[in-house]
């Protein structure tokens, strides 16, 4: 008795495990939520970023008392992590998916005369936001390549301006932004098709919705340029993909 | 042999129109600009026709806004401001907002006006066919006005009269948005952030001086003024404050920014007489912090 037992419930455990994978794989090949992740280290001793005078504006220096700003052009962390790098699938994406634009509306803020984030990426046609917290005024102007498709505009941000709604037609690695009455504010929009993801402090990136298949994934960093990497995502399984960049 | 020949020929030939194709993406060549020779203008009863102004650009404009109409005349290494680059589709004096193509009107009224303390002339002395097949011939350049439509004018309310509130409801516009940034309290273009301003591409560029009697580049009358800081300077630093400045305010600053001018005006006169002085910026500049 005791062994039929034994062997009963082996038995409905398994057909209930062969059962459950069975489901759930079908469910995992039918959405389209696999991931890419990995890590963006830098090779080599981390370029000084200089501190930014802001004395033009005495606003900007109050912000900046006890916390002094520099350029953020290149930021390492501790472990050789790369912060800012955008990573994006430039192969391997069918048409549909490289057209599919995110409803999320991402944002691009001036606070303390710095843009937060420095780098901002957003699908061709998704809407972004421009905000203000500052009590300052700036002027943001983006600077595409108007031969490319992508047209500068450059409009007012004075204290308390309500948000700036506005998209980009074309794919652009990457649009220069700058505030013309702070001359240091710098940072990028990086406009790319299908899913996409930004390093954070530890230079480590997760990119979602991405359905199985084999792709090419390209990592942009604004001072060490591209690099790509070979990925395959499975059902259930994520692709890897690890860059390493020079430093100069 | 001779077989062979045909052959080679044949892939040299496929070769070269690639290699063509390819080197015009982006790029302005003149065989891509030939393509928009039957582009047209529209101003008011006026069409123009570009192919028309082939020979009055060679003797006029080519000199400095040169060939390709990229601004790469021979003459322009030795003037400042530089020639428009007319590939972009990019231009300061426009009716339309930021990031838009202006109205065919706009281009008519900068060729015709000139573009006072800069070498772009006035040439009003060109009948007005020859300008308005002129400025055919601008848009030609860029495959912008075909694919794109002009941005939409902004609408210009009708001019109030100049009262002595409306002087001092200016003068708040100017300190609120902080225009004395650039332009200095007194609009004597010499604010703090005056001597760091760059052009889109990366040249040097002043803040207008309201003091020193020049005409604006993007015209002279009270509705020009309006325009200019409403839709901002495509391709300089000025933006457009038509998101941050209500049309009735705008008119105000009009007034204010007159009273700055050198010019007898009924503006002036009024700050005269209501003893406006130039407010002082929120505060003097920080000194530099020790590095």
């Amino acid at each position: 008795m005791k062994a039929f037992c034994k062997v009963a419930g082996m038995t409905s455990m398994l057909l209930l495990l062969a059962f459950g994978l069975l489901y759930s794989t079908r469910t995992v090949s039918a959405a389209a939520d696999g991931k890419i992740t990995g890590t963006v280290k830098l090779d080599g001793a981390a370029p000084h970023m200089k501190g930014i005078d802001m004395s033009k504006d005495p606003f900007c220096v109050k912000q900046h008392e006890n916390s002094p700003a520099h350029l953020e052009n290149v930021m390492v962390g501790p472990g050789g992590g790369l912060q800012n790098v955008v990573l994006y699938i430039s192969e391997g994406l069918s048409a549909a998916e490289a057209t599919a634009t995110p409803s999320q509306e991402p944002v691009f803020d001036q606070k303390n005369c710095m843009y937060t984030p420095h780098v901002l990426a957003m699908d061709v046609n998704q809407k972004f936001k421009v905000t203000t917290n500052d009590q300052t005024t700036h002027n943001i102007h983006p600077l595409p390549n108007a031969l490319a498709g992508n047209i500068p505009w450059n409009k007012s941000q004075p204290p308390g301006a309500p948000p700036i709604e506005m998209s980009w037609k074309t794919e652009e690695v990457a649009i220069p932004v700058k505030c013309n009455i702070h001359p240091w504010m710098h940072g990028y929009f990086v406009v790319v098709k299908g899913p996409y993801a930004i390093t954070d402090d530890k230079g480590s990136y997760t990119i979602t919705g991405v359905p199985p298949g084999n792709y090419t994934v390209t990592a942009w960093q604004e001072e060490y340029g591209t690099q790509t990497a070979k990925v395959t995502v499975a059902a259930g399984k994520a692709g890897a993909a690890d860059f390493t960049f020079k430093a100069k | 042999m001779r077989r062979m020949t045909w052959n080679g020929s044949l892939v040299l030939t496929a070769v070269a129109v690639v290699a063509l194709c390819s080197l015009s993406f982006g790029q302005a060549t003149k065989a891509e600009e030939d393509q928009r020779l039957g582009m047209e203008s529209h101003i008011g009863k006026l069409t123009g026709h570009a192919a028309a102004a082939q020979g009055t650009y060679r003797r006029y404009c080519v000199g400095c806004h040169g060939p390709l109409g990229d601004g790469e005349g021979e003459n322009a290494q030795w003037i400042d401001p530089k020639p428009r680059n007319f590939t972009l589709g990019i231009f300061k004096c426009r009716s339309t907002t930021t990031g838009t193509l202006p109205l065919d009107s706009d281009i008519y009224a900068s060729l015709g006006r000139g573009l006072d303390s800069s070498n772009m002339p006035s040439w009003n002395p060109l009948s007005a066919q020859e300008r308005a097949d002129l400025v055919a011939y601008v848009k030609h350049f860029s495959a912008r006005f075909v694919t794109e439509k002009p941005g939409a004018p902004i609408e210009v309310p009708p001019k109030p009269e100049v009262t002595a509130d409306r002087l001092k409801t200016g003068q708040a516009v100017y300190q609120k948005v902080e225009c004395w940034k650039c332009h200095g309290p007194t609009g004597s273009g010499n604010g703090p952030s005056a001597a760091t301003l760059t052009d889109d591409q990366n040249r040097p560029i002043a803040p207008y001086n309201f003091h020193d009697g020049t005409r604006f580049k993007c015209g002279t009358s009270d509705e020009d003024l309006y325009k200019i800081f409403m839709t901002g300077l495509d391709g300089t630093p000025m933006p457009s404050w038509s998101d941050n400045i209500k049309p009735d305010e705008a008119w105000d600053l009009v007034f204010y920014l007159r009273s700055l001018q050198p010019m007898k005006s009924k503006e002036k006169e009024i700050a005269r007489q209501i003893g406006l002085k130039p407010g002082a910026p929120s505060a003097a500049p920080a000194p530099s912090p020790q590095q």
